[in-house]
């Protein structure tokens, strides 16, 4: 399915040190364009921390990043979502004061180039309702597109969320555990659209659910204290005692 | 809530409760119902008065731009206040320009001087961005106290010659300096409904709500801040130098903290993020000023109480209030 040597993202020695603590250690990433490449770990083993390096929104100690055979370890946040990997957030991430419909258009809008016009009318943008819409359609959240977001269930928001993502296009994605919050009556929904999201394009995610992992993940990464502890398939990683030792170590079972 | 049931094909029928169709009728007809009033106004009160007045909803309507729609609260908005007024009476006074020119060089130096003071302020956020924002003003206060030679020092600019707007009419006359006062702000008004509703403004209030979602989305939020500080400065100045014309000074109060203060009164007063707050807000404080002149200190502890009350007891200030009672955005 995805050429094992066509690798769209690689770190090298990535390193993000708190007063000395280190968050992320030395990580070797290297995930495959077209994967669904997860990220395990007990709380507290670095992984959003490893996506705030990945997105610059925090810069790391040490190490490199290369993105779609750019190196983007020196790039601004905006510069690197510009370039196709776009984040979501762990605590879900949406515009409150602007409907659901609008909250989409905010990233259908950036292809326009820069909104600096601020003597036209907002009448510009009426032309990306359309696909705004089908956007939310797909996340089923059609009925709610006038709501303000802030006013939606925290399931709707994670859809919400998701729905802008999408809306960019990103040739990769980078999930905080969607999972996170979301009803079982949505689960298979969510789970559906991360794999319909996957089609075309990478998605690193970070995921507690194990079950959710082994269904979708092609390659899993265990981090443990900021190091890479194992990275293989579910089988592999799964027997693999010294992330038994981790996980159990922690108090956390799968 | 009411939510109307949707599907992609009726997307031609949509209406977003931030619909720009919607919000247009509601605003225009508020809004005409403002020019009416502020036709009426001059046979009713005295025009200098209502002249104050509108010069400080004009700094309301600029400071309550940027706080609401781009959640960037600046401590020091008295120094585009200032500036401009220096700059415009200067320009009238000695420099023989016409009114509408001072005016409007005083508001163009306002938004230059915004945009340097925003790009500093702009590195920092919340509170730290407030303090940032109110060090550049004093900043400039003491300049403007160092510099006696352009600002006249402790007397100001006085005797700043209304002069005739575009060479034609006398604006000696209250009345017809009123008129022309009363048609800059309403195009004010227009001019800050333009940007709030723009694609640009979209993007504002997006950053207003959650910045790290809009980087993450792939916006250089600090750009759109720094242009929407520079619009608010521009405004700001906009109503320094008209008050510079209307009462023929311009002083070190202009650019004194105190006036920093006060736009923040007025706009919290009147309603945060409401098209009538700031023109409220400013009758409520102007009027006050005037009234309590005679008890001093007193006026600034009852505009403290009335600030305290209006703060804790209504959030959205009396067009706040007015708006909950009407059921109608004003
Ligand atoms: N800004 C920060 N300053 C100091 N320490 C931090 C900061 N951010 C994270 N840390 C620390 O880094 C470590 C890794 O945190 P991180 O949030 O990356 O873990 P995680 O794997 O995402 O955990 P969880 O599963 O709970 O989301 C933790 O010990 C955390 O306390
Ligand atoms: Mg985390």
């Amino acid at each position: 399915m995805t050429d094992p040597d066509d690798l769209i993202l690689v770190t090298r020695g990535l390193t993000k040190e708190f007063g000395g603590l280190a968050a992320v250690s030395d990580v070797d990433l290297r995930i495959r364009r077209g994967s669904i490449h997860a990220m395990i770990g007990p709380n507290g083993a670095g992984k959003t921390t490893c996506f705030n390096l990945l997105t610059k929104f925090l810069p790391p100690s040490r190490g490199s990043i290369v993105f779609d055979g750019k190196d983007i370890t020196h790039d601004r946040p905006d510069e690197i979502a510009r370039r196709g990997l776009v984040r979501s957030f762990q605590i879900s991430a949406v515009f409150p004061e602007l409907s659901a419909l609008t909250n989409v258009r905010i990233a259908l809008q950036r292809k326009r180039g820069g909104s600096f016009d601020f003597w036209r009318s907002e009448e510009q943008l009426r032309p990306l309702n359309e696909a705004a819409l089908q956007l939310l359609e797909a996340v089923g959240l059609a009925h709610v597109a006038t709501v303000a977001a802030g006013e939606l269930a925290y399931g709707q928001k994670r859809a919400l969320e998701l729905a802008t993502t999408l809306a960019l296009d990103p040739k990769m994605l980078l999930l905080d555990e969607p999972m996170a919050g979301i009803g079982r009556e949505d689960f298979r929904r969510i789970e559906a659209l991360i794999r319909t999201a996957a089609a075309n394009r990478t998605v690193l995610m970070v995921e507690h659910n194990l079950s959710i992992v082994a269904s979708l993940s092609d390659r899993i990464t265990v981090l443990a204290r900021g190091r890479v502890l194992a990275d293989g398939d579910y089988g592999t990683v799964a027997k693999d005692p010294a992330v038994i030792e981790a996980y159990i170590g922690s108090g956390r079972h799968g | 809530m009411t939510v109307p049931v949707l599907s992609g094909s009726v997307v031609a029928d949509l209406v977003l409760p931030d619909d720009e169709t919607v919000v247009r009728r509601r605003y225009r007809a508020t809004f005409l119902v403002l020019a009416l009033v502020l036709a009426i106004a001059p046979f009713v009160a005295y025009p200098v008065f209502l002249m104050q007045v509108l010069c400080f909803a004009l700094f309301g309507l600029s400071f309550n731009m940027l706080l609401g729609y781009g959640g960037l609260l600046s401590f020091g908005h008295a120094a585009f206040f200032g500036l401009a007024s220096y700059v415009g009476a200067y320009a009238a006074k000695y420099g023989g320009l016409a009114p509408e020119l001072a005016i409007v060089l005083g508001a163009l130096s306002s938004a230059i001087l915004g945009s340097i003071f925003g790009a500093i302020a702009i590195r920092r956020q919340g509170i730290y961005f407030a303090m940032i924002t109110l060090a550049l003003a004093q900043l400039l206060y003491f300049v403007s106290v160092q510099t006696p030679e352009l600002t006249g020092g402790e007397n100001g600019i006085q005797g700043v010659p209304r002069g005739k707007l575009f060479g034609l009419l006398d604006l000696a006359d209250d009345r017809m300096l009123y008129a022309v006062v009363a048609g800059i702000f309403l195009a004010g008004l227009l001019f800050v409904y333009r940007i709030v509703r723009s694609p640009f403004g979209q993007i504002c209030k997006a950053i207003r709500d959650n910045e790290p979602r809009a980087i993450s989305l792939g916006y250089r939020t600090r750009h759109y801040k720094v242009l929407l500080f520079t619009l608010s400065a521009a405004l700001a100045g906009l109503a320094g130098a008209t008050k510079a014309i209307v009462f023929q000074l311009a002083s070190l109060t202009d650019v004194h903290w105190s006036t920093s203060g006060e736009v923040v009164l007025i706009t919290l007063v009147g309603g945060l993020g409401t098209m009538l707050g700031p023109i409220v807000g400013a009758l409520v404080i102007v009027s006050m000023q005037n009234y309590l002149a005679n008890f001093g200190a007193w006026t600034t502890v009852v505009q403290g109480a009335i600030f305290i009350v209006c703060v804790s007891l209504l959030r959205g200030g009396i067009v706040g209030l007015v708006q909950k009672w009407t059921g109608r955005a004003l």
